[in-house]
C-alpha cells in the first residue's frame, strides 16, 4: 500500500489501484454525510478533481493521484458515505483506478514514510 | 489528494486571537479551537459536529457565546431612544422580557441582528461578536446623549440548549423552571449572579446565561457534570439554527437585505407599523413600511434539496434547469442531522418563493432540484 502526502492511501488490486482516504484524513473531516465518485469510464489525469467528500461543515475535493481510467466506483458510498469515517481503510474505498502507468506508484510514500508525516 | 478545504478558516495554532474566559476549558475538553470574529472559538468537540447535534436536539447542550457583544443602555428614555435605531417596540416591552430585533441602515438593510430585554433599570442587549464594535459606536452616536452605552466584558456568556435545559439548570436554581420563552430575570447560579433569559440559537427550549467572568468556568463545570449536557461548537451551532430556519449575520441577512426580504417582519410590531402610534423612525423606514405593504422583490426562504448533495452558501439558483439569470442564491446550506439531509436557506424572486416551488441549483457545473420548503425544518420546541 503507498500513500500520498495529501491523505490517501493507494491500494493494487489485480492491476487496478484503489484509491481512498486515510484514517487520519477521515478523523480531520469529521462526519462525512455525502460522496460525489466519478462516472465510471473517466479518464482522468493527476490532479484532476475526482471525488468531492462532504462534512457536515464543509466541502473537499480529492484530486486524482494517477492518470488512468476510473473502471469502477464505491457505489455503496452512495447511500452510506459514514462508511468512510466507519472504515476508511477497507470499505470506504472511493474508486478503482486503471493506471496508464503503475510505475508511478513508486513516487509516493510508504506506509513508514506516511506515519512518520502524519505523526 | 485533499485541497480545498471550503470550510471555517482552520487556523494555524498560532493566532492574535482573543479567548473568552472559558478557553482553557475547552482546550482541556479536547476542542478543535479555530478563529471566528476575533476570537479562539471551539468548532467542536470530541463528539464531532454531528453528535453533539443530535445531543443538542435530544437531551441538552453548553455553548460558549462569551464572543458576542453584551451591552447595557442606561438612562431615562433609553427604550424610547433606541426605538430611533430599531423598527421594533422597545418602550412596550415589560420589564423581564426580552425582544428579538435589528438595527438598520438608510436604505432598509440590516446592520445587525440582536436580542433586546427590559431589566428593569436598563435594555440589556446582546449582539453579533462581528459587528459589536461598530454596534457600540453606532448606539453611542445616535442614542440621546444622557443614554449611557455601557459595553460589558466581565461576564461571559453561555447558552444552555436542549429539552434537557430547564431540568438541568432548575437543580442549580428551580426559579428558571418558571421562565417562560423571552423571559429574562437575574438568578443566582452556582453562587452567582446570573442573568438569564430563555432563549436561544438552535430552535430548542433553552437559556442563554451571562455570568460574571470569574464565574463562568465553574459555571460551566457545574453544568457539564450533568450526565445529559455535552459541550458543543460553533459547527453544530451552525447546523442548529440552520435546521431551526435561524437567519446568520453576515449570510442570511445583511447590510443589503431588507427584514421584509428577509422574512422578520414578525419582529416589526404593529405600533412601529404604518398607522401605528410609534409608525417609522427607525433608518430606512421609507424602504421597510414601503414593502410592508407593497412586497419585496425576493424572499428568504427554506430551500431542501432533492438529491443528498448539501448545497451551500453562494450556490446561485435558478427558475429552470437552463434559465441564464439567476433568480437568487443559497445564504446558509449543508447537511441537518436531525433533518437527516442537505437543508438551505436563501434568497429567491417572489414569485418562486411560494411552498413547494422547485428551483435549480447550480453545484459543479450541474444543476440540480431544490423544493422551497417552510422554515423551521425541525419544529421549534419553545417553552411558550
Amino acid at each position: 500500500m503507498k500513500f500520498t502526502e495529501e491523505h490517501e492511501w493507494l491500494r493494487i488490486e489485480d492491476d487496478l489501484v484503489v484509491v481512498g482516504i486515510t484514517e487520519h484524513a477521515a478523523t480531520q473531516l469529521g462526519d462525512i454525510v455525502f460522496v460525489e465518485l466519478p462516472d465510471v469510464g473517466t479518464e482522468v489525469v493527476v490532479d484532476d478533481e475526482a471525488v468531492v467528500i462532504e462534512s457536515v461543515k464543509a466541502a473537499s475535493d480529492i484530486l486524482s493521484p494517477l492518470d488512468g481510467e476510473i473502471v469502477e466506483v464505491n457505489e455503496a458510498l452512495a447511500d452510506n458515505p459514514g462508511l468512510v469515517n466507519e472504515d476508511p481503510m477497507g470499505d470506504g474505498w472511493f474508486f478503482k483506478i486503471s493506471a496508464a502507468d503503475l510505475s508511478k506508484m513508486d513516487e509516493y510514500l510508504d506506509e513508514a514514510a506516511y506515519k512518520a508525516l502524519v505523526e | 489528494m485533499i485541497t480545498d478545504q471550503r470550510g471555517p478558516d482552520k487556523g494555524n495554532g498560532m493566532s492574535d486571537q482573543k479567548r473568552t474566559p472559558l478557553y482553557d476549558l475547552h482546550v482541556d475538553l479536547g476542542a478543535k479551537m479555530v478563529p471566528f470574529a476575533g476570537y479562539d472559538m471551539p468548532v467542536q468537540y470530541g463528539l464531532g459536529v454531528m453528535k453533539e447535534h443530535l445531543h443538542c436536539r435530544a437531551k441538552a447542550g453548553l455553548f460558549d457565546v462569551s464572543h458576542m457583544g453584551q451591552v447595557k443602555l442606561v438612562g431615562e428614555g433609553a427604550a424610547k431612544s433606541l426605538e430611533a435605531l430599531v423598527p421594533v417596540d422597545v418602550v412596550g416591552l415589560a420589564e423581564g422580557r426580552q425582544r428579538y430585533g435589528f438595527f438598520t441602515n438608510e436604505n432598509g438593510g440590516i446592520s445587525d441582528d440582536l436580542m433586546l430585554a427590559n431589566r428593569g433599570d436598563h435594555i440589556f442587549v446582546v449582539v453579533n461578536a462581528a459587528c459589536k464594535a461598530a454596534d457600540v459606536a453606532h448606539l453611542r452616536a445616535h442614542l440621546q446623549a444622557e443614554i449611557e452605552v455601557i459595553e460589558v466584558t466581565d461576564r461571559a456568556l453561555l447558552a444552555l440548549q436542549g429539552p434537557a435545559a430547564e431540568a438541568v439548570l432548575a437543580e442549580l436554581n428551580p426559579a428558571v423552571a418558571d421562565m417562560a420563552f423571552m423571559d429574562v430575570a437575574t438568578i443566582d447560579l452556582n453562587g452567582a449572579e446570573c442573568w438569564v433569559s430563555r432563549s436561544g440559537y438552535t430552535g430548542e427550549d433553552g437559556f442563554e446565561i451571562s455570568v460574571p467572568n470569574s464565574a463562568a468556568v465553574d459555571l460551566a463545570k457545574a453544568l457539564l457534570a450533568h450526565d445529559d449536557v455535552e459541550p458543543i461548537g460553533l459547527g453544530a451551532r451552525d447546523s442548529l439554527r440552520l435546521e431551526g430556519g435561524l437567519c446568520l449575520y453576515g449570510h442570511d441577512i445583511d447590510a443589503q437585505t431588507t427584514p421584509v426580504e428577509a422574512g422578520l417582519t414578525w419582529a416589526i410590531q404593529k405600533v412601529r407599523r404604518q398607522g401605528g402610534d410609534r409608525a417609522g423612525g427607525f433608518p430606512g423606514a421609507d424602504v421597510i413600511l414601503g414593502q410592508l405593504a407593497d412586497g419585496a422583490p425576493r424572499k428568504r426562504v427554506g430551500l431542501r434539496p432533492d438529491g443528498r448533495a448539501p448545497m451551500r452558501e453562494g450556490v446561485l439558483l435558478f427558475d429552470e434547469a437552463d434559465a441564464v439569470t439567476p433568480i437568487g442564491q443559497i445564504t446558509s446550506g449543508g447537511f441537518g442531522p436531525t433533518v437527516e439531509g442537505p437543508v438551505a436557506m436563501g434568497y429567491v424572486a417572489t414569485a418562486q418563493a411560494t411552498k413547494g416551488t422547485v428551483v435549480y441549483g447550480e453545484l459543479r457545473g450541474k444543476r440540480l432540484p431544490l423544493t422551497v420548503t417552510p422554515l423551521p425544518f425541525t419544529p421549534a420546541n419553545f417553552k411558550r
